[in-house]
């Protein structure tokens, strides 16, 4: 079973979405902040004064809840692409400093900034959405569906 | 600060309850995604339009507020302007997540595997994130 709740997938994708978006209203709300994944961890990697503490918690949060779904639901947790730890050092990096040059990711520009209609996050999500339309079609289609 | 602290905690509970809910922890569903022209699994479409769409709605009620409930103030970025570093960002973040199906939110969600795969890519996330920390430094002087 890939699902949580009842087993119809874009339910559950609607309910999930509905918490992401929900999660990053309340930091909004109540903290101020954007609910940007990488701007959060790439803050906390340069301490400040006041600007830090929430980061952690939020990454604890994260984390720790992740751990504790992974025991109840392994199989949403499955890993099951073709990729060589090689693939993954060299993706752990694009990532890092793409979402650093770009000020944030899937979150940071692709919810919040979508849904605040800035254009600057439109474009950049349209950006990495192209790149990684282009690099899945290389690999699925000249590398045979592993790197 | 304990407000705040306790606020984002839950917070980041629920985000990575979302992500796990919405089939966002399978790097096998978001390599699906960007396969469009493959095997299309269009999964992530409803994901982001749900959560972009309670974002607006709700964010609509942040905009006649002047300040946050715990905070000082609201941070809301400002900039408009398109500059090459960002979209060519955007471009090397694209092919990070197409080559692993991971992007920072389900990297820190599915940690807890503690799998080398995982502890790799977040690993070399934050080696790259101090890198462009780095060229921020270097381009401001």
């Amino acid at each position: 079973m890939d699902t949580i709740i009842g087993n119809n997938i874009i339910f559950n994708a609607i309910i999930g979405g509905t918490l992401i978006g929900l999660a990053s209203f309340c930091l909004m709300l109540f903290n101020g902040r954007i609910a940007g994944i990488a701007g959060i961890v790439k803050g906390a990697l340069r301490p400040e004064k006041g600007n830090f503490m929430w980061r952690v918690t939020f990454i604890m949060g994260m984390i720790l809840s992740g751990v504790l779904l992974e025991r109840l639901y392994p199989q949403l947790y499955r890993m099951e692409i073709d990729r060589s730890i090689w693939a993954y050092a060299v993706a752990g990096l694009l990532i890092g400093i793409g979402t650093g040059l770009a000020n944030g990711c899937t979150s940071g520009h692709g919810v919040c900034g979508v849904g605040r209609l800035s254009n600057r996050s439109v474009t950049i999500t349209m950006s990495f959405t192209l790149s990684g339309i282009i690099v899945v079609w290389v690999i699925n289609t000249l590398l045979g569906g592993r790197i | 600060m304990i407000k705040q602290a306790v606020v984002s905690f839950i917070c980041g509970v629920v985000f990575t309850l979302g992500l796990t809910i919405a089939g966002m922890t399978q790097p096998a569903k978001i390599v699906g995604f960007l396969d469009i022209f493959g095997n299309w699994d269009f999964t992530l479409v409803f994901v982001m339009a749900s959560a972009v769409g309670v974002y607006f709605i709700s964010f609509q009620s942040i905009i006649k507020r002047n300040k946050p409930l715990v905070a000082p103030k609201f941070l809301i970025p400002t900039r408009t302007d398109l500059d090459f570093r960002s979209i060519f960002g955007g471009i090397l973040f694209g092919l990070g997540w197409g080559i692993s199906g991971l992007c920072p939110g389900p990297i820190l969600s599915s940690l807890g595997k503690g799998t080398t795969p995982i502890i790799v890519v977040m690993l070399f996330m934050l080696i790259g994130m101090f890198i462009s920390s780095r060229i921020d430094q270097l381009s401001n002087k």
